[in-house]
């Protein structure tokens, strides 16, 4: 049986907007994911313990309020902790140009602005799933 | 490749992550799935299973929520299995189930996982029962499984577990519809959730008519409990009245029976669906294909052509 690629799709932060999240979920889903959506205002504790749950092989965190730089290393570092430090973590939002550069550093694999289409998003999570399974 | 060895050690010891990975071998029925399930089944019988369902949007989330935390105060371990359909389409999935529990969201008594459907014919039950087999072998003391009250195979998740609640809402026509989907002929239990919201002693009432009607069951008749769970009430009499129904089931017998009928059927579905492997190999798939176009040719019938296979089968 063909392997479904599992997707969290999170929203760490304070501010209250989760349609860019919600939209990306859908196209994933739409691609042929299994996506589990957890809402909004998830310390950086509930989106590593989310992802180690439903084993998800790709963790995409979406921020609009500035807090990325603070909260996505915590998630990248907490999920090595744990063990899970091989999943592909990606973000979205709007995350200044010279961040972008420090989070690829902490090991964020790639970090999509508000002129992705959701095509690229998911094109991008099944080259990078499918040649981590080889 | 972390080996298996390895993996249920880790599992033994209380692993959370080496419990998931387990699961996600199960769910996948990767090739070591079936020994992974065989060294784990002497762990498993311990926990008490409890489904919950009901229509799309009832609350049943934010039930599950609650009666989780209604639980963590006796200081047991749950599990939560969610079950969201896959698109027919697409294979995808959004699982949303975790939206609504946020509260037990890192607690680590709690371990929720969400599950596609995946359009699997039939094998979803069994694949909900391996994953609650994986959790209680885990050591969780009660595992929960929501699912939408629709399809059959929903319904037969639901009924696997012991405690069956069923959950329903206040909007018109609701407790018919339920009756209609066969959600009644399945409810230990009915909460009749969003209580606060019009109409629901009214529904209540009907409910209360209807399973009446139905009359006593094994010795049980299903109460009716109002809740409104999302702000937490009616929850404890919820969890009073799927305690009582334990413990009349444990007292009565008719838990062992109901774990005899859920052995019975995991092993036919085993051979179930070996038997359908196994028949549908190379050479009977050419087979089938070659008849088909005799039958399309009009050589054949179709019930001439499934004699043949059969035939070759019986045969070899
Ligand atoms: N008014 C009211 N709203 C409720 C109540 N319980 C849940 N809700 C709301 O109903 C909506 C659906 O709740 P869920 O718990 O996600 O329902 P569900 O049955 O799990 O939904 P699906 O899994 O999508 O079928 C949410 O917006 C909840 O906040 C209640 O008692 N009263
Ligand atoms: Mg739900």
């Amino acid at each position: 049986m063909e392997r479904k690629i599992r997707v969290l799709v999170a929203k760490p932060g304070l501010d209250g907007h989760d349609r860019g999240a919600k939209v990306v979920a859908s196209a994933l889903r739409d691609a042929g994911m299994e996506v589990v959506y957890t809402g909004l205002h998830q310390t950086p504790e509930m989106v590593v313990e989310a992802a180690i749950q439903e084993d998800v092989d790709v963790v995409g965190l979406s921020i609009l309020s500035g807090a990325h730089a603070v909260l996505f290393p915590k998630i990248v570092d907490l999920l090595k902790e744990r063990g899970a430090g091989d999943k592909l973590v990606i973000a979205g939002g709007i995350i200044p140009e010279d961040d972008v550069e420090e989070l690829k550093k902490v090991g964020i694999a790639n970090v999509f602005g508000p002129g992705t289409t959701t095509t690229e998003i998911t094109e991008y999570v099944k080259k990078e799933i499918a040649s981590r399974s080889k | 490749m972390v080996s298996t060895d390895d993996l249920l050690k880790r599992f033994t010891d209380g692993d959370r992550t080496a419990l998931s990975k387990i699961i996600t071998l199960v769910e996948n029925h990767e090739s070591s799935f079936p020994d992974v399930l065989d060294r784990l089944y002497p762990r498993t019988g311990k926990a008490y299973r409890i489904g919950v369902t009901g229509p799309p949007g009832a609350g049943k989330s934010t039930l599950v929520s609650g009666l989780v935390q209604r639980v963590r105060a006796d200081d047991k371990l749950v599990g939560v299995i969610a079950v969201d359909p896959s698109s027919p389409f697409t294979g995808g999935a959004l699982l949303g189930d975790r939206i609504r529990m946020q509260d037990i969201g890192i607690d680590p008594g709690v371990f929720v996982r969400s599950m596609a459907t995946r359009g699997s014919l039939g094998g979803l039950a069994e694949a909900a029962g391996d994953v609650a087999d994986v959790m209680d072998a885990f050591g969780q003391d009660i595992v929960i499984t929501e699912t939408v009250g629709v399809g059959q195979c929903e319904l037969d998740i639901a009924e696997a577990c012991y405690t069956t609640v069923v959950v329903i809402v206040p909007e018109s026509g609701d407790a018919i519809q339920a009756m209609k989907a066969g959600l009644m002929e399945i409810a230990d239990v009915i909460a009749i959730n969003k209580a606060d919201r019009e109409g629901a002693d009214r529904i209540a009432r009907q409910t209360q008519a209807m399973l009446e009607l139905r009359g006593e069951r094994n010795g049980w008749s299903p109460p009716v409990i109002c809740t409104i769970a999302s702000q937490g009430d009616g929850i404890s009499d919820l969890f009073d009245q799927i305690e009582k129904h334990r413990v009349f089931q444990t007292e009565s017998g008719l838990l062992k029976k109901h774990r005899r009928g859920n052995v019975e059927a995991t092993v036919k579905a085993i051979v179930e669906s070996e038997i359908h492997r196994k028949v549908w190999g190379e050479r009977s798939l050419s087979k089938l294909h070659s008849l088909v176009d005799e039958v399309m040719g009009g050589k054949r019938t179709p019930r001439q052509a499934s004699a043949e296979i059969l035939s070759m089968i019986d045969g070899r």
